[in-house]
């Protein structure tokens, strides 16, 4: 992982002031701020329907916001359309044009500014070798792999060096493996050309991959903002914990000194986390991969005894369904196939676990 | 939860700015709507207004409709017409609908041909059938025997003539819907051990359901807003059209025309009500992951399938070569020499040559600016942003003239352009009128033509282009343009055979100076004449079918040259 808090982070390149988008009766945001950093690579993540693609289509200028306003580089742009404002943009589609060969398609914009021939050409192949697509500027858009469609929309949205980089599920229409490969490239360039780029996607691998920051997003609000490890180590909701990641959620009870009962065990809480006690009923959070095994025994904090009920083979690990108390409630723990093998752990074993402190996160339930 | 935003205050809503490119677009959308206002709107709102007033244009009320009903010679043709659009369209559509399940669903040979064949009427104004039967079937016919002591003069030949001409019409829909079958569906019948003729019932049917319903209403509509046909074989038999013809230009009551056009709007009005509320649900049956019917042979069957379609391929090709065959015939049937006389049309009245060069050069301009302006109003509509009400309003605009007949249109052209008051009277009588008619009468389906095309384009071309700061009219000249060329030939070839074929709109409207071909065509007939008219039928029929071909190569080498960017 990259440091975010690199230098660049001091410039607000993007202010987003109370957004909000009625389409009708229907309200898509709801008082959205946001600031995004000079440099930096925001991702937007949330279901369908969460609002994160009007988000973005505000700040492109494509459907603007009913109230609330946009500050690009100390500008105001909250009521310019498109046309007028400073971005590149990469759609899911990657609507290029399919009649213009590759080298038309990149230069489209470049020719408009009537620059010299021989300027656009030059500018053309830098772009095309940014990409790694040098030989490959004469063919069209139908004959090119879904990846290098890609990398020619990506170095359209670029080619006149916007301030601003917008990607709108640019990995959705793509095969796994591309996928994966794609999105190490496009962050490698991203870094190497600076461009503060926002990027749209409700896959949260990509966005724990590449993004800068993720802005997690539901039902039209901004639910978090933070690094990927912050998104995932400490998610502030019960969504963004459900959401990002698989967790699992316990029903509990607060107990005497800080603690919370998990049915008969006491579970013991990092000083952070008993801040955050309140009310009686309490929803624990624990990553299954969190769950631990080895070194566990009766005098382990937070361990207790749990029955494999079943085993679910997922390749390079386990996920075992385990249950716990008189009420049989259940949790998943991810073992790998180590694990599994060196503790004979099979359905119907019984075993123990701990729960390490520093990897529980509770939400108050009243 | 946790809302990073705190409560505020309401603040003010934006108003967004519109960039030059919004302006522009809104512009133009603005001027396809008063094109389409002048062009279609004002001059029905001038025939309606014409029908409650008297000859002095004093406003009436009912009176004119009140006389029209009280007179039984006039609404006897209400019934008429009815009868003859009702069988005619029983007739179409039972011929067309197993034809068209032969050419989608058999393994028959020749089906290329078959359809080409079925097609041809497309090529022929409507009047040629007409002609054709008067030598068939007529006083001194080669087939007379066969129709015994009846006539042809009359509904029998009205009806023949609707169902050749309205073959093609109801083919085109009816083989869209049965091409539209998931072949997933067939294969669960089939392994469900279900009949071929349950499977026809529950599958077959229901699939093609909406196609149907539309060939229906379309064909019910072309009939009963024929002119051509009832003019030539009617005979006595009087027709709503016929009659709004007779009381223009027969009697001069245009009053009474303008009633009878009120009437003819109804059937006409309703059907295409109906049509399109069909056609919406049509879409939604569409599945991307539909696989196509692959039709399996089948022995007996596909042996009574080729008869079949033989013998309607020779009704059609007969129908069309027997009036070609006439149109050569020195002096029928006393003198059977084959010459070209009948062609020298210098020497009959109907405005000889010069008619067919007017034709000829109307059918260019209605193709050029009629494609022009129909597929840009089409991109306007489909592409500006906000705006939405005028948007609605021309996209209604489009489809009214699909539900006008030729017709009233035409009539209505009279009191509109015609009108002492108006400005734009000067065209009247003029090429410019004929052409601005045509393209009002088949704007709808050029129209939708467009739409269609452009609606398969990405919506986001616009959106790139404006954030590399290019103007719409670059992409739209750019791409736009030339990815939907098809789409464009399309309209043009359609625009232009129409134009070439059509007599309804632009018979009230031509003068001594602009007659066109298909009118002369009709007052050859009309003055005896009926081998010369028949020879004009013919050369516009070479005319369209040369166009057609032209239109199928340039199609062909489009195909080719962008081959490279079409591939998948």
């Amino acid at each position: 992982m990259n440091d975010p808090k690199s230098a660049a982070r001091e410039n607000v390149y993007l202010k987003v002031r109370d957004l909000k988008k009625n389409f009708g009766s229907f309200t898509a945001l709801r008082d959205i701020s946001l600031d995004v950093f000079e440099g930096e690579f925001i991702c937007f993540l949330g279901p369908s329907g969460c609002g994160k693609t009007t988000l973005l289509r505000a700040i492109a200028g494509l459907d603007i916001q009913t109230s609330g306003s946009i500050f690009q580089d100390g500008k105001d742009i909250s009521a310019l359309p498109a046309s007028e404002r400073d971005f590149g943009i990469v759609f899911q589609s990657y609507a290029l044009f399919p009649n213009l060969s590759v080298i038309d398609n990149v230069g489209y914009g470049l020719v408009n500014l009537r620059s010299k021939k021989e300027e656009v050409a030059k500018r053309v192949s830098e772009l095309l070798a940014l990409v790694g697509l040098e030989d490959q500027g004469n063919k069209f858009p139908a004959q090119l792999s879904g990846g290098q469609q890609q990398r020619v929309a990506l170095s359209r949205a670029l080619a006149m060096s916007p301030g601003l980089l917008l990607l709108d599920e640019p990995l959705s229409a793509l095969d796994a493996k591309v996928r994966v490969h794609l999105r190490h490239e496009m962050k490698e360039l991203q870094r190497r050309l600076g461009v503060t780029t926002i990027m749209v996607t409700h896959d949260q691998e990509e966005a724990l991959t590449m993004a800068d920051r993720i802005v997690v997003m539901n039902d039209g609000v901004i639910e978090q903002v933070g690094t990927p490890e912050e998104i995932y180590r400490e998610p502030l909701s019960p969504f963004v914990a459900e959401f990002v990641g698989t967790m699992n959620f316990l029903n509990a009870q607060k107990g005497s000194n800080g603690e919370i009962m998990l049915g008969d065990h006491a579970i013991s809480l990092t000083e952070q986390e008993k801040q955050k006690l309140n009310g009686n009923k309490i929803l624990a959070c624990v990553r299954p991969e969190d769950i631990a095994v080895r070194n566990v025994d009766q005098e382990t904090a937070n361990s207790f005894d749990v029955k494999v009920i079943e085993l679910e083979f997922l390749g390079s690990f386990c996920r075992a369904t385990l249950s716990y108390g008189s009420d049989e409630s259940q949790i998943n723990a991810d073992f790998s196939i180590n694990l599994v093998r060196d503790k004979n752990i099979e359905v119907g074993a019984s075993i123990r676990v701990a729960l390490p402190e520093a990897s529980i996160h509770i939400f108050s339930q009243g | 939860m946790t809302d990073q935003t705190l409560p505020l205050e309401k603040s003010a809503p934006i108003k967004p700015k519109l960039s030059r490119d919004d302006w522009v677009m809104r512009i133009f959308v603005l001027g396809i709507g008063l094109w389409l206002v002048v062009t279609i709107l004002m001059p029905l709102y001038a025939m309606l207004s014409k029908a409650v007033q008297n000859k002095d244009g004093v406003f009436i009320g009912l009176q004119n409709f009140t006389e029209y009903f009280s007179t039984p010679a006039l609404f006897n043709s209400i019934s008429n017409s009815f009868f003859i659009a009702g069988i005619s369209t029983v007739l179409t559509i039972s011929l067309a609908s197993v034809f068209a399940f032969i050419l989608c669903r058999s393994t028959i040979p020749g089906k290329a041909v078959f359809k080409g064949i079925a097609l041809l009427p497309l090529l022929a104004p409507s009047i040629l059938p007409g002609i054709s039967f008067v030598y068939l079937f007529g006083q001194q016919g080669v087939l007379k025997f066969v129709l015994g002591d009846y006539s042809i003069y009359g509904p029998i030949g009205v009806v023949m003539g609707e169902v050749f001409y309205t073959f093609p019409h109801a083919l085109m829909i009816l083989i869209a819907a049965f091409s539209i079958a998931d072949a997933r569906l067939f294969e669960a019948a089939v392994v469900l051990r279900t009949s071929r003729i349950r499977t026809f019932f529950t599958v077959t049917l229901p699939g093609i359901k909406y196609g149907l319903i539309s060939a229906i209403f379309v064909v019910f509509t072309l009939v009963i807003t024929d002119f051509g046909i009832p003019k030539v074989i009617g005979g006595q038999y009087n027709v709503l059209a016929t009659d709004i013809y007779r009381q223009v230009i027969g009697q001069q009551n245009f009053e009474m025309g303008a009633v009878v056009s009120v009437v003819l709007l109804f059937p006409a009005f309703l059907a295409f009500a109906v049509d399109r509320f069909v056609q919406r649900k049509q879409v939604a049956m569409l599945t991307a992951r539909a696989v196509p019917y692959e039709p399996k042979p089948h022995a007996v069957l596909n042996r009574i399938f080729f008869i079949y379609c033989c013998l309607i391929g020779i009704m059609i090709v007969g129908i069309i070569g027997m009036a070609a065959y006439a149109s050569f015939v020195t002096f029928w049937p006393y003198n059977m020499a084959l010459s070209l006389n009948n062609y020298d049309f210098d020497l009959m009245d109907g405005g000889g040559w010069d008619a067919f060069y007017n034709s000829l050069e109307m059918a260019a301009y209605v193709a050029v600016f009629g494609t022009t302006i129909i597929f840009t109003g089409a991109y306007m509509v489909e592409k500006s942003k906000g705006f939405k009400f005028m948007r609605g309003l021309i996209q209604f605009f489009c489809m009214i003239p699909m539900a006008v007949p030729g017709m009233v249109l035409g009539l209505a052209y009279i009191f509109f352009f015609n009108h002492p008051d108006n400005p734009l009277g000067i065209i009247y009588g003029t090429l410019p009128i004929l052409v601005i008619v045509t393209i009002a009468h088949f704007y709808t389906v050029s129209h939708l033509t467009a739409m269609t095309a452009l609606k398969q384009m990405d919506p986001e071309f616009e959106t790139v282009s404006a954030s590399l700061k290019v103007p719409f009219v670059r992409t739209f000249l750019k791409v736009t343009v030339p990815v939907c060329l098809p789409a464009i030939l399309d309209i043009s070839i359609y625009l232009f055979v129409n134009a070439m074929t059509t007599v309804s709109a632009v018979i009230f409207l031509y003068s001594s100076d602009t007659s066109l071909a298909s009118i002369a065509a009709l007052n050859m007939d009309d003055a005896g004449d009926v081998a010369p008219a028949a020879a004009m039928c013919m050369v516009i029929v070479a005319t369209s079918a040369s166009v057609r071909v032209l239109h199928a190569l340039l199609t062909r080498g489009i195909a080719r040259k962008s081959q490279a960017w079409r591939a998948r």
